[in-house]
């Protein structure tokens, strides 16, 4: 029995607080956190199947070309290979999320230093990678390859569908009290998610299983499927545990298809690991950006008008493009807007989503580009955002769903002592540092995507929810157990889930903070159904019915669940899909970002003091995951503002940092005290649990306080991130600092 | 990695006659053991010499200490002489790497680390240092890693280590053994060499020498300092480092010895910088005077060359540290 529901309208009745178990928003421990942190919890490379061959990719070492052929004669002599694979199904990058199929495949193009041309299969991994680093490859580079989009003879696009104008912000600026009007850049970010790619592919006549580090399994089977020429119902991907993705396991990769192939021709299983190298230039990169911002504002600070353009880049063909620009159509007032968006094709490592694609680069822009308006207005920069809340989507013309910007300033203000801030630049001294401190607006489209969860609640007492959703480290077994309990009324020791397979009823994959409010309203659809057929049994109303520790309870009766079941399992599919309720109100969370920086003023460099996260995601979970969620979306604003940065190299556009020592993330000295605070909310727009996402919400404009609070420090302001010491040290030169 | 052969050397000779027949010394394993799975070095044989007696630290006579070259790098920093005698030799060594790296780092090991300039890493790319002859592909290339001293068109690439830039301002000298029983004591400045057209040879030893420690002096004043500047917190290699050490006696500098990381192919030392200051009484003028001087002769390659205000910036701050009060 499946129960439907889309979200066309507001779902009046909020249920979850009608529950009785009381476990949904508890800071409940994740059951899944034993097993992960004993080393017992099975990522991809942990479950090789006996007599498993390991193949290890080999690389194209031009920027654009074709690959003439391959010595495969001298590889496959060496000791332990079995095979050197060129296939024309390979994948010439990964498909972009939610894409359902292959992307562009072919190894015999090259449009990428760095592509994945060619598989060494061995029998250990050891004797695989040192044949894919022997083998040799024809290559033919073609000339005229474009490796970055301000090389000569670049080609941009200019999709007219991604530009919007209203009003005439021209005049808007002319006439403009205060204006800003700055072009603003972000560098290549990598997506760096702990677990590195990796496939094991085993064939069982015409049918395919795969384990993998994927996130999102109803796409990815298909993705993959497609890219064999096979039916995905030969397919089956295996998740259990994937180590962070943050973007780049979306789409299926080069490797899972590599594995494939292999697995097929060998008759042997196939793993194919990569390596964090490989990861870095084979898989996914987040865009470099240029962003023009103008802003035009009366006396008051009160913006007129708002311009946003953007130029992004991509390999040719790809599909995907950085929204720098998603939320600057609501996030401000202002009457006059141009928003764009340019595409720069090169040949460079595919660009797609990489932890909050869009906001996380535009938003954080949007928000160095406001504390230069507060500055220029000398109006304090949260006064500033305040007057500048819309009352309704000023670009759509419709209400907003729920919105709770204005609370998490004030909160956030409050709580992090800004009212101590010195609004001159440069006038707080600790020794040889200077110290400042920055704030910034949070805010992130909310989304629901269709996702499909069964319950099974057994005649003794358990529930099982089950769906192919993934957890990549987010907390969705948590969460989807606390909403099954809580909603049967079942201790969370009662309720099991399983994830991460695609035999199981297909959810909406990880992505896009959609995951949790996706799947959850599945399962609760599902409980529901579920409640339904115990009142049913138990003959009594909805609106009467108590489940709790195990027990249904009406009016003066309260019966064991097993009772009522008398011996049998009561099963439902829960079905979620979005609706026409995206149309009629804008449905977004939000918040606010505190730091307070030293920067060293003899050497530039900085160091985050102190950090506040103030949000608003509708209702919230389990407080413990989803503070966890804000905590890495911070620190990976740390890392936007300070120190992540890919190198393309000017001549080839191959990716010169390719490892964790070079790719510089924020260590834990650089992460300081951080405090998370989630403000109390509902989003009856958002689906039945009125629970939107947080995973995302962390990082979409986080490196802006940290940058603001650098100019607050010194009077330097860093418009290049990240705001690497040389910079900010040019900036003190130049005071005669 | 390429297959290879393992054997435990059991004795100084040992592991001298396998390194003088090709085989490649291993210690602490942090960087060869990287280099090899990415075959930038390929080595046929390697000769473990963890289990020599290379892993103490002995006061030697005079003053001063002589650390074995197996002496970890975190024993090392926590040594109580260490700390008390060589402060900025322990802040060096604590600056370098991460705590797990630290327990496995030798001495030895830690001088002899290969250079992380991005090129020499990637197989697809020439490098001179791994491939000699075939060009240097970081010119022209991203160098933000990169020297400011004594590079040549053949390699720009600089020495990685925190420990060696404290020690060559500390003036310790590496004591080697050699095959034919000779043992040499070689200061750093003589021990490493600028790459010139052979950047591949890094240093003066030859097949079948072994590191079998490293002999601190007395220290020559008790105002140290090893400042390390980096692109994060911790667990980054300098952009530049200065390693400092002076007394001042009668308002005046005495015995300056100043190094330098990240801006050479070895730690970097000047001794017109350590002149100019001798003798006379610490100021700012004194300062910017002797913080010039040393980047007269830098040579940028473009995306370094912010290196050069950072260096005389923070040669500045530690001089001005080291002279305080
Ligand atoms: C991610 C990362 C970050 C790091 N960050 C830093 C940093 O910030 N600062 C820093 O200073 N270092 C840093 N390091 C480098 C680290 O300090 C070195 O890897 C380590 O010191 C090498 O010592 P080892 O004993 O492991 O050397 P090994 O890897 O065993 O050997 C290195 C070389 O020395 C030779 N060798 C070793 N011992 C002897 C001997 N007794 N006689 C002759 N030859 C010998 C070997 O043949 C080999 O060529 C980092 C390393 C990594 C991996
Ligand atoms: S700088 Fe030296 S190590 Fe780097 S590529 Fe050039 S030759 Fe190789």
């Amino acid at each position: 029995m499946t129960v439907h529901i889309r979200m066309d309208d507001r779902v009046e009745a909020d249920r979850l607080e009608d529950m009785a178990q009381g476990v949904v928003g508890k800071p409940l421990d994740r059951p899944d956190g034993a097993r992960k942190a004993s080393g017992t919890a099975a990522y991809a490379m942990d479950s090789l199947p006996d007599g498993a061959c390991f193949g290890v990719l080999a690389r194209a070492t031009i920027a654009a070309g074709r690959l003439e052929g391959v010595d495969a004669a001298a590889v496959e002599a060496l000791p332990g290979v079995r095979a050197v694979i060129v296939d024309e199904r390979m994948l010439r990058n990964p498909a972009q999320g939610m894409a359902g199929k292959a992307p562009v495949q072919d190894p015999h193009e090259i449009a990428y230093f760095g592509q994945p041309v060619a598989l060494v299969v061995a029998e250990s991994f050891e004797q695989a990678r040192h044949g894919a680093i022997a083998l040799v490859l024809r290559l033919e580079a073609r000339a005229g390859a474009v490796v970055g989009p301000d090389d000569a003879g670049v080609e941009i696009e200019t999709p007219e569908k991604k530009q919007q104008s209203s009003g005439d912000l021209d005049a808007a600026m002319r006439e403009a009290v205060f204006g800003v009007d700055q072009t603003y850049t972000t560098p290549v970010h990598a997506s760096a998610a702990m677990e590195p790619h990796a496939s094991i592919a085993q064939w069982d006549e015409d049918r395919l299983t795969l384990r993998g580090s994927y996130q999102m399994l109803r796409f990815n089977r298909a993705e993959l499927a497609d890219a064999l020429g096979i039916d995905e119902k030969n397919v089956r991907i295996l998740a259990p545990f994937v180590g962070g993705g943050f973007g780049s396991k979306l789409g299926i990769a080069p490797e899972a298809v590599a594995a494939a192939i292999a697995a097929q021709r060998l008759g042997v299983p196939v793993a194919v690991p990569m390596s964090r190298q490989q990861v870095f230039e084979g898989v996914m990169r987040r865009s470099e950006t240029t962003q023009r911002i103008r802003l035009a504002a009366g006396a008051d600070g009160r913006l007129t008008g708002i311009g946003h353009e953007a130029l992004v880049s991509n390999l040719p063909g790809e599909k995907f493009s950085e929204p720098v620009t998603q939320a600057t159509p609501f996030l401000y007032r202002g009457e006059n807007r141009v928003i764009g968006h340019r595409i720069a094709r090169v040949n460079r490592t595919c660009a797609g989503s990489v932890r909050a694609p869009g906001e996380a680069v535009g938003v954080t822009m949007l928000e160095i580009a406001m504390d230069e308006l507060a500055a220029a207005a000398g109006i304090d920069p949260v006064e500033l955002r305040l007057r500048n809340i819309p009352d309704e989507d000023p670009t759509q013309q419709i209400p907003f769903s729920s919105h709770k910007l204005a609370e998490a300033l004030r909160s956030g203000a409050d709580r992090f002592g800004w009212d101590r801030r010195r609004t001159e630049p440069g006038q707080v001294r600790d020794g040889e540092w200077l110290v400042g401190m920055g704030m910034a607006s949070a805010v992130r489209v909310n989304m629901l995507v269709e996702a499909k969860a069964r319950v099974s609640l057994s005649s003794d007492g358990h529930a099982l929810v089950e769906t192919d959703m993934t957890d990549i480290g987010t907390g969705t077994y948590a969460i989807l157990t606390q909403i099954a309990a809580e909603m049967l009324g079942l201790p969370m020791d009662r309720v099991e889930t399983r994830l991460g397979d695609t035999d199981l009823p297909p959810g909406s994959g990880s992505g896009g903070s959609f995951g949790a409010a996706s799947n959850g309203t599945a399962v609760f659809m599902a409980c529901e159904e579920i409640r339904r057929m115990i009142c049913e049994r138990f003959g009594c109303e909805a609106h009467d019915l108590t489940l709790k520790d195990g027990r249904a309870i009406a009016g003066n009766r309260s019966v064991p669940l097993a009772e009522i079941l008398g011996g049998e399992d009561l099963v439902a599919e829960g079905h979620a899909e979005p609706g026409d309720a995206e149309d009629k109100v804008r449905q977004a969370t939000y918040g606010s970002y505190f730091a307070e920086v030293g920067v060293n003023a003899v050497t530039g460099e900085t160091r985050v003091r102190r950090m506040l996260g103030v949000f608003a995601a509708g209702r919230i979970l389990n407080a413990k995951t989803a503070r966890s969620q804000c905590l890495g979306g911070m620190t990976f604003g740390i890392g936007m503002a300070l120190t992540e940065e890919i190198f393309h190299d000017p001549r080839d556009g191959h990716i010169v940092n390719r490892d964790f020592a070079e790719y510089h993330l924020p260590v834990n000295a650089d992460v300081p005290q951080i405090d998370v605070v989630l403000l109390e909310e509902r989003d009856a727009w958002a689906n039945p649990l009125q629970a939107k996402g947080i995973g995302e919400l962390g990082i979409c404009g986080a490196a802006a306080a940290v940058v603001n609070a650098i100019h607050n420090a010194t009077g330097v302001r860093v418009r290049d991130l990240p705001a690497t010491l040389d910079k900010v040290l040019e900036g003190l030169e130049r005071q005669g600092g | 990695m390429r297959p290879f052969e393992f054997t435990r050397a059991e004795s100084a000779a040992d592991a001298m006659r396998l390194a003088g027949d090709g085989a490649t010394i291993i210690a602490g394993g942090t960087n060869l053991l990287d280099l090899m799975k990415l075959e930038v070095m390929a080595p046929q044989a390697l000769v473990d010499i963890n289990r020599l007696d290379l892993g103490d630290i002995d006061e030697a006579e005079g003053g001063g200490l002589r650390i074995g070259a197996l002496v970890r790098n975190s024993d090392l920093a926590a040594d109580r002489r260490v700390r008390d005698a060589y402060p900025m030799l322990a802040e060096a060594l604590l600056a370098g790497a991460s705590g797990q790296l630290r327990n496995k780092a030798t001495t030895g090991g830690n001088l002899l680390q290969r250079t992380r300039c991005y090129y020499y890493y990637d197989t697809a790319m020439p490098c001179n240092k791994r491939e000699p002859g075939s060009g240097c592909q970081a010119i022209g290339g991203i160098t933000r890693l990169h020297a400011l001293f004594g590079a040549s068109e053949h390699c720009i690439a600089t020495h990685p280590s925190d420990m060696a830039v404290a020690l060559r301002a500390l003036d310790a000298r590496v004591e080697i053994q050699s095959q034919d029983g000779v043992t040499r004591m070689l200061p750093l400045g003589d021990f490493y060499r600028l790459p010139g057209d052979t950047p591949h040879i890094e240093t003066v030893l030859v097949p079948g020498d072994l590191i079998t420690a490293v002999l601190l002096p007395a220290p020559a004043g008790a105002r140290q300092t090893y400042r390390k500047v980096r692109d994060r917190a911790s667990y980054a290699f300098a952009l530049v480092s200065v390693a400092g050490v002076l007394d001042v006696e009668d308002g005046r500098i005495v015995r300056p010895a100043l190094a330098f990381g990240g801006v050479g192919h070895m730690p970097w030392r000047n001794p017109e910088v350590e002149a100019l200051l001798e003798g006379e009484a610490p100021s700012v003028d004194l300062f910017a005077e002797a913080a010039a001087r040393l980047v007269a002769e830098a040579e940028p390659q473009g995306g370094n060359a912010f290196k050069i205000p950072l260096l005389r910036r923070t040669l500045q701050a530690v001089l001005r540290e080291l002279t305080e009060a």
